[in-house]
Order: C-alpha cells, then sequence, then structure tokens
C-alpha cells in the first residue's frame, strides 16, 4: 500500500493504550495483519453468525437466570404470587421457575428471550451446517472445523434436552421421562445408567440438579472451547468465497476486519439480539404456570418436545412394535432402541464420515477455498437433499397428531404413510435432486456456450427464425466458471497393459473406481455443448493429487 | 483459471482498479476523492462514498442512535412502573421491558448498518492465501526434531521407563469411573416391583379420595388413581399410577382377567405405557381404546390392555383388586409382571407367569 503523505495521528486516548499493550506483549505484525483481514461477504455466511451470537445471548441471559432458579426437587407448597396454583405442592425448581416469571421483574423476558435464543441456536447451527454441506465448504483443509461443527450441534442438542427438564413442569417431565424410558432400554447397561443418572429410580431426587451442573457448567465450557476452535481455525485458514470475478481459490476478496466487519458483525450481533428480544417481548413460549408442576402420573395433551427433538420423536411415533426376548430372560426394546439410535446414528456418522469418503472417492487432495455451487456436485447434492428428506420426514411425523387433527387425516394413517415414507422419500428425493442438478448443470453449459436468451426472435435470410443469444454478463459468467471438475479416475478395464495406480487395487480399489465413475458419470462440461457426457476429461491419473487448480 | 488470476489488484501494485466492477452495487461503487479522506489512503478495492450521500445517511444514523436511547430510558421506565406478579401485569411487564430492549437494540443494529453502509467505503480488497500446506523441507525439518527429540528422551531404548509408564497410566484412566460408583444404587428387582400389595385401597389421583366400587357405576367411566399414602411420592407414582374403566361385564373378553381381578366390570390397568413410559392417560369411550399421547400406542381397554396399535410392544400390565369390607376398592396384591418401559434384565415375564399358572 503507498504510503500516506500526510500521516494523521492516532488519538492519545486510543494511543496511549495500545503502546502500553505493544510494549509488554510482542504483538509484532500479529495486529497489523489481522485488523485488515479480508472476510468475503455472502448472505449465507452470516448463519454461522446467528449461532454464534445466539450462543453469546444464551450465556448472557442464562446466567441471569440461575440467580434466582433452584435446582432441588425438593418438595414446596407453592405460596407465590400466581393465584391458581396456590397451595400446590411442587418441586423447588419449579417454585423457583415461577418466581421468575412472576416475580423478578424482567425474569419471564430472560427465560422467554433464553427459550428463543435456544431454538434459534440449534436451527442457525443445522442450516449453517447445511450450508457448508451444499457449498463443499468442508472440503481440504477444513475437515477438522466440521467436525467440531459437529461436535458442537450434538453438544447443543444435549444442552437442550438438559436445559429443557430443569423448569420441572408437567410438559418437561414429560421430555425427561421419555429420556428416561429410551435409556433404560438399552441392552446390558440400560437399567445401571438409568440408576446412576438418576441416582435410583426414576424420578428420584437428584436429576435436577445434575441435570443443572450438566447445562451450566459442563457442556457451556465444552461448547465455549469448541467454539473458540472453530472460530481460530476459520481465522487461520481465511473463510471460503462463493466464485465470481477476481475471485480465485489463492486469494480472498472482500471487507477488512477493521473497521468493515467489525462493524458489521457488531450490527449483526444486535439484530439477532434486538429479534430475540422481540420474540421474548411478544411471542410466548413455554408457558410452564400453564402446565403445573411435574408428576409422573399424568400428562398435558399435545405436549411436543422443542422442534429440534421432534425428529427423533417422529421416530419413535412410526416405528413398528418389536421387541425380542432371548431365552424369556432378556428383553431387546427394538422399539425403542431402533427409533432412538438409528436415524441418530445414522445422520451423525454420516455427516461425520461423509468428507472423508468423499476424498477417498475423488481422489481430490486439493485445497479448496472457492465454493462449490450444489448443482455443481450432484452427488453431494442429492445425498444431502436425501438427508434433508429423511430428517424433515421424521420432524413431520414428530407432530403426526397436530397434522391428523388440522387436515383431518385418519392418524393411523399419517403412521403408515410415515413407515412406507421414511424409506422412499430420501431415494425420491435423491433422483429428483440428481435430475435437477444435470438440468442446470446444462443449462450453464449453455450460457457459456450459447449465451442467454434475450428474447429477441431474428429472421435469417433463408427464412428461419432464430433467438438472439447475448453473451452472459460477467458477473454472471465468471460465477459459473468456478465450476470445477472432478477427477474421474481411468477405467481399470480399458487399461492398457498398466497397472492400476495404488489406490486402486484390489476390492477396495476396484469399489472406489466404481464409486468414483458413478461420482463423475453426469458431470456436464463447460465448454461443451449440453449433449455431452463427462467421460472426456478422465485423463487426469489416479492417485495424482491435482496441484493448485485446473480447468478444462 | 489462469484468465481470474492475473486480473486481480493486489494492493500495492496501481493505485487505481483498472476496472469499474460491476459487483459492488452503483451507488457507491465509483472512486471519489473526497476532501476528508486522506487521498492517498486510497488503495485498490477500496471505493470511497460520495461525500453529499454520506452527509445524509449520518442523519439517519443519528436519528436510530437517538431511538436506542430513548428506547433505553424507556426499559428503566417500564422498569419502575410496571411492577409483576399477576399474570396481566407481568404480560405488560414483559412486553415494554422486551420491546424497548428490542428497540434499542435494533435501532443501535439499524445505525450501525447504515453508518458501514452509507459511511464506510465499499470494500473489494483482494488479499493472497498462504498455501496451508507446509513445503517438503519445512516436514522434513519438522520430522526430524521429533525424530530427535524421541531419541534424546531415550523413550525407545529404555524398555523398562516405557513399559512402567504405560502400567502406571493405566489403572489412572479408571479412577474417574470408579469414583462414580456413588452415583445411584445398583437396579436390583426394584423395576420389578411397585408399592401396591395386598389390602393397599386406590385413591383418586389429585383429591386422594378412596373409591367405592359400587359410586363407580357408569360404564365407560374412567379414574387416574394412585396408592393410598403414596400421593406425593414420585418415585412410587412413576410406576404405581392405575387407570381404572369401568366395563359393562359382557364386554370384558380374554385375555381381561375377571375373577379375583375385577370388581363388577371394573379393570385396573397400569397407567405407565410400557413403550417409554409416558402416562397412557386418552380414553376413548366407544371403542374402549386407551390411548398414550406421547407416540400414540393404543391399548384395547376390553382385552387385557393388548396393544392394537403404535410402538409399544406390550399390553398395559392389569393389576388384581377387590373391595374391603367398607366397600372401597383395593389392591388385591402387586403386579404380577413388571410395569413400564421394557429393559434388558426384564425378559418374557408375562410367558413366566403362565408357565407358573400351568406348574
Ligand atoms: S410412551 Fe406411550 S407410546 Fe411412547
Amino acid at each position: 500500500m503507498s504510503q500516506p503523505t500526510v500521516k494523521p495521528e492516532l488519538p492519545k486516548a486510543a494511543d496511549g493504550p495500545l503502546k502500553f499493550i505493544e510494549e509488554r506483549i510482542p504483538t509484532g505484525d500479529f495486529l497489523k495483519r489481522n485488523l485488515r483481514k479480508v472476510f468475503p461477504d455472502h448472505w449465507s455466511f452470516l448463519l454461522g453468525e446467528i449461532a454464534l451470537y445466539s450462543f453469546i445471548i444464551l450465556l448472557l441471559t442464562g446466567t441471569f437466570l440461575t440467580l434466582w432458579f433452584k435446582p432441588s426437587m425438593e418438595h414446596v407448597v407453592y405460596d407465590g404470587s400466581y393465584e391458581p396454583l396456590k397451595g400446590v405442592m411442587m418441586s423447588a425448581a419449579y417454585e423457583s421457575s415461577l418466581h421468575i416469571s412472576f416475580e423478578v421483574r424482567g425474569g419471564l423476558l430472560m427465560r422467554q428471550m433464553h427459550h428463543w435464543a435456544a431454538l434459534l441456536f440449534v436451527a442457525s447451527m443445522m442450516i449453517h451446517m447445511l450450508r457448508v454441506f451444499f457449498t463443499g465448504a468442508y472440503r481440504k483443509p477444513r475437515e477438522l472445523n466440521w467436525l467440531i461443527g459437529l461436535g458442537l450441534l450434538t453438544l447443543a442438542l444435549f444442552e437442550g434436552l438438559t436445559g429443557y427438564s430443569l423448569p420441572d413442569d408437567l410438559l418437561s417431565g414429560a421430555g425427561l421421562r421419555i429420556t428416561q424410558g429410551v435409556i433404560v432400554s438399552l441392552p446390558l447397561v440400560g437399567t445401571y445408567i438409568q440408576f446412576f443418572l438418576f441416582g435410583g429410580e426414576y424420578p428420584g431426587e437428584d436429576i435436577i440438579s445434575r441435570f443443572f451442573t450438566i447445562h451450566i457448567l459442563l457442556i457451556p465450557g465444552i461448547l465455549l472451547g469448541l467454539v473458540t476452535a472453530h472460530l481460530i481455525l476459520m481465522w487461520v485458514q481465511k473463510h471460503t468465497q462463493m466464485p465470481g470475478k477476481g475471485r480465485t481459490e489463492k486469494n480472498v476478496v472482500g471487507a477488512p476486519f477493521y473497521p468493515a466487519f467489525m462493524a458489521k458483525g457488531g450490527a449483526f450481533f444486535l439484530f439477532t439480539f434486538g429479534v430475540i428480544a422481540l420474540l421474548g417481548a411478544f411471542f410466548q413460549i413455554n408457558p410452564i404456570w400453564a402446565f403445573g408442576p411435574y408428576t409422573p402420573a399424568d400428562i398435558s395433551a399435545g405436549s411436543q418436545p422443542d422442534w429440534y427433538m421432534g425428529f427423533l420423536e417422529g421416530s419413535l411415533r412410526i416405528m413398528v412394535p418389536w421387541e425380542i426376548n432371548i431365552a424369556s430372560d432378556y428383553t431387546l426394546p427394538l422399539s425403542v432402541l431402533i427409533p432412538a439410535l438409528v436415524p441418530l446414528g445414522l445422520i451423525f456418522t454420516g455427516l461425520g464420515v461423509y468428507p472423508f469418503v468423499e476424498r477417498w472417492i475423488t481422489g481430490d487432495n486439493r485445497e479448496h477455498h472457492l465454493c462449490d455451487r450444489p448443482r455443481n456436485a450432484p452427488v453431494r447434492t442429492s445425498i444431502g437433499m436425501a438427508g434433508v428428506t429423511f430428517y424433515g420426514l421424521l420432524w413431520l411425523l414428530g407432530a403426526n397428531d397436530e397434522i391428523a387433527a388440522n387436515f383431518h387425516i385418519s392418524l393411523n394413517a399419517t403412521t403408515y404413510f410415515g413407515r412406507v415414507m421414511i424409506f422412499l422419500g430420501p431415494v425420491l428425493a435423491y433422483i429428483i435432486t440428481y435430475r435437477i442438478c444435470i438440468g442446470l448443470q446444462r443449462r450453464d453449459a449453455d450460457v457459456i456456450g450459447h449465451g442467454v436468451e434475450t428474447g429477441v426472435i431474428k429472421r435469417l435470410p433463408n427464412g428461419e427464425f432464430i433467438e438472439v443469444h447475448a453473451p452472459a454478463s460477467e458477473p454472471m459468467a465468471e460465477h459459473i466458471k468456478g465450476k470445477k471438475e472432478i477427477q474421474r479416475f481411468p477405467d481399470t478395464t480399458a487399461d492398457e497393459g498398466g497397472v492400476p495406480a495404488p489406490g486402486m487395487r484390489g476390492l477396495m480399489g476396484k469399489m472406489r473406481v466404481k464409486l468414483n465413475h458413478a461420482y463423475t458419470a453426469d458431470d456436464v462440461p463447460l465448454e461443451e455443448h449440453h449433449d455431452g457426457h463427462g467421460e472426456q476429461h478422465g485423463e487426469v491419473l489416479a492417485g495424482e493429487p491435482q496441484k493448485g487448480i485446473t480447468r478444462h | 483459471m489462469t484468465d481470474n488470476t492475473n486480473d486481480i489488484n493486489e494492493p500495492g501494485e496501481e493505485r487505481v482498479p483498472k476496472r469499474i466492477l460491476g459487483t459492488p452495487p452503483s451507488e457507491g461503487g465509483y472512486l471519489v476523492h473526497g476532501e476528508q479522506i486522506d487521498e492517498s489512503r486510497e488503495a485498490p478495492g477500496i471505493y470511497v462514498q460520495d461525500p453529499d450521500k454520506a452527509r445524509r445517511t449520518e442523519k439517519y444514523i443519528a436519528l436510530s442512535f437517538l431511538i436506542t436511547f430513548l428506547a433505553g430510558i424507556g426499559f428503566i421506565v417500564s422498569y419502575v412502573v410496571f411492577q409483576v406478579g399477576d399474570l396481566d401485569s407481568t404480560a405488560v411487564s414483559n412486553a415494554t421491558l422486551g420491546g424497548t430492549l428490542a428497540l434499542a437494540l435494533l435501532g443501535l443494529a439499524v445505525g450501525i448498518t447504515l453508518w458501514v453502509r452509507g459511511i464506510m467505503p465499499k470494500y473489494e480488497i483482494t488479499e493472497k492465501r498462504k498455501v496451508l500446506a507446509p513445503s517438503p523441507e519445512q516436514r522434513s525439518e519438522l520430522n526430524q526434531i521429533i525424530i530427535d527429540g524421541a531419541q534424546q528422551s531415550g523413550l525407545g531404548r529404555f524398555k523398562l521407563v516405557r513399559r512402567t509408564l504405560l502400567l502406571a497410566a493405566a489403572p489412572l484412566g479408571l479412577l474417574p469411573i470408579v469414583l462414580l460408583r456413588d452415583l445411584g444404587p445398583m437396579p436390583k428387582t426394584a423395576l420389578r416391583h411397585t408399592v401396591w400389595k395386598k389390602g393397599l385401597r386406590l385413591v383418586v389421583e389429585g383429591t386422594g379420595q378412596p373409591i367405592r366400587a359400587a359410586d363407580f357405576n357408569s360404564p365407560g367411566g374412567i379414574l387416574s388413581v394412585v396408592p393410598h399414602g403414596y400421593e406425593h411420592d414420585m418415585n412410587a407414582l412413576a410406576k404405581a399410577t392405575l387407570i381404572l374403566i369401568k366395563l359393562r361385564p359382557e364386554e370384558i373378553q380374554p385375555p381381561t382377567k375377571v375373577e379375583n381381578w375385577t370388581v363388577n366390570g371394573i379393570v385396573a390397568y397400569s397407567k405407565i405405557c410400557t413403550h417409554v413410559g409416558c402416562p397412557a392417560a386418552l380414553y376413548e369411550q366407544t371403542t374402549h381404546h386407551i390411548l398414550c399421547p406421547c407416540h400414540q400406542s393404543t391399548f384395547d381397554a376390553t382385552r387385557g390392555a393388548e396393544v392394537v396399535f403404535g410402538p409399544a410392544a406390550r399390553p398395559l400390565p392389569q393389576l388384581p383388586i377387590g373391595v374391603d369390607n367398607e366397600g372401597y376398592l383395593i389392591a388385591l396384591s402387586d403386579f404380577e409382571v413388571p410395569v413400564g418401559p421394557s429393559f434388558w434384565e426384564r425378559g418374557d415375564a408375562e410367558k413366566k407367569v403362565r408357565e407358573g399358572e400351568k406348574a
């Protein structure tokens, strides 16, 4: 950067402290480099920020709540200001939750904001994760950050589960009861885990105080550590960017951290905070006084868990009643085990291993800093959509009673529908998404090859009518040209006497080649016309990681 | 991307961008040499705002910040003015506190956003990325350091050190697990029993009233019932809660147990769903179906509460009931089989009962 002619002075108030710090903590070039760090701009990059800000808001509102909350299951007789419950026996935890709601000014607001922020926290994390998945932003070098993110999501679910149980109202108790029922169903260790977790039989006297410690200390502590690691990695590796004019794998284009990104981030934090305050002010959530204190003998009708637990609820609901007795002495409650563990396991294991499996299939060892457009990785996008459909169906079925009531269908029909669709839906989603991706790729190839349709019809001297095509605008063309080829392994059968590369031998190697070919089967190259299949660019040697970036 | 890499304006490469980008919106996307901005600080990719527009924006920013100021005051005033206590007053306090808080935060947010967009320059700065992977030289240097260190430590040569170290570490890993042993008692047979026993009265949940068989006589009636003396014992209730249903004697079919189990068509089933333990609280009079609201397992009250729909795999256990000499309903024993959700050690308790009866 060129030297300034007139050097403006730093005001004393800033110069003093900065000097103080620089003379004691040798920051070296650190601040100089990092204050002007460039952050790319795209609306979808805000999703992770929403999660971060909701987390901060959760810490703030949660701390406020702990000032009054009593994590105790001791029996008390209510004598607070909420008339309808006067004289009712309840736990100290529920009583203190009522106290926060009715006797602490701003207490209800903080409770509602805490709950809304929690819903937003998990929602924004999930959508952020989908963004990262569908744009391939988890690829090398960001696999570790992907795994950290997955850990964050898992912990957030447990954080939600433990927090939901704390007020000890009738609704939260129903969630706890289901949790206990699932735990006790685990083979071999279930009863032991249940007795150790609850300090004896359900519900016992300990679970609230134990969940409290987990909810306010253990999980938030780990979350805080992982969030920090997540941000440091993002900072060091620099953010990915969308393809476009002037954006390459070797640069990052955007606004500097100081002052622009800092201010934008601050504003966005305030927006998030403001919206959560609005929700807390005007949209009632979890009115615990209406549910009454918990008793294992009762349940409030139409009880629904928080939205992020809905998929587990749905999978429990559509399960068939299977239970196996082993020699009449031991029981495997499959009607609980399968729905509680299999979807969760499928989704989380799938998310965890996907980056590595994909790297193995594509043999792609390059660093990726430009996001993929979802259409340009049709297999990934289709797998993602199949997963989303799987999750979405379970989630919907978690509310099948509401659906049945609202749309006047028989409840049992929704269950039977769910039992079929949970297998069929993802397959359909895969096929449809795949077709759409390939279609969109063709259109891109058309735009680059022929230009965009202008709607202007011209008559040629020979009498033929044609539509005039104009070349795509520069930003559009550059965005499309961000497409990167996916390497296709050479055919092992058509190998002219050569020995297959090391990664391609044996059964696993053959499978890898097969998967690779399936993965790259329908790629539509850009400069070609739309009739071409992707076979032409299979020349890259397998096992040879491509250096840097290439384009055909 | 050969065509892309070359036309980037690296900072310092040139003072003025080669091109006016199509990317930044046109309202601010041109270079203006504003008086108050040090001209020489303009670098490629920094597009200074039109000073007139910036002046105009300043007014809106000031307005936003002013709103925040007023809302902040408003929050404090609402805190003092609006008291809490009952539903209505709490709702007012909640809305005013939350409303002013939201207004204050959003005012600030809007102000800063306007500031970023209207006063700060637009940026299209390009920063180079370094390749993250180390060069082969760096790699081998690091490898050497690790090898050297390992050799100097002698861990490879002194086998005894290595082995005893591993040995020493093994029990340490177990300590935290051992320490957790006192978290709870062993399950033993606790899950197989409830507090019901011969002679214990059935009382209505909530009111604690004992039930006279003769008074509970309208067919289709249903009651939620708990054991007398355990009305507030959560652990007892979690297993012992019943649902009491009055049927016409002719409606009752096997495998419902009748003799010594029912009183004039009054049947008692465990209310704890055999799926994962929610109270199966809903009853449909016309079909005599007991429905669990959690995952909709449905049980047929006329047929020993067998499962007719849903994920529950076992019927709700039946409790044998009778009347005491005052005419009140009592239990005749505990449940024959464990109630509630299945667990590993449960086994086919029903089958064992059947075999026991035959023997
Ligand atoms: S607990 Fe009753 S159906 Fe699941």
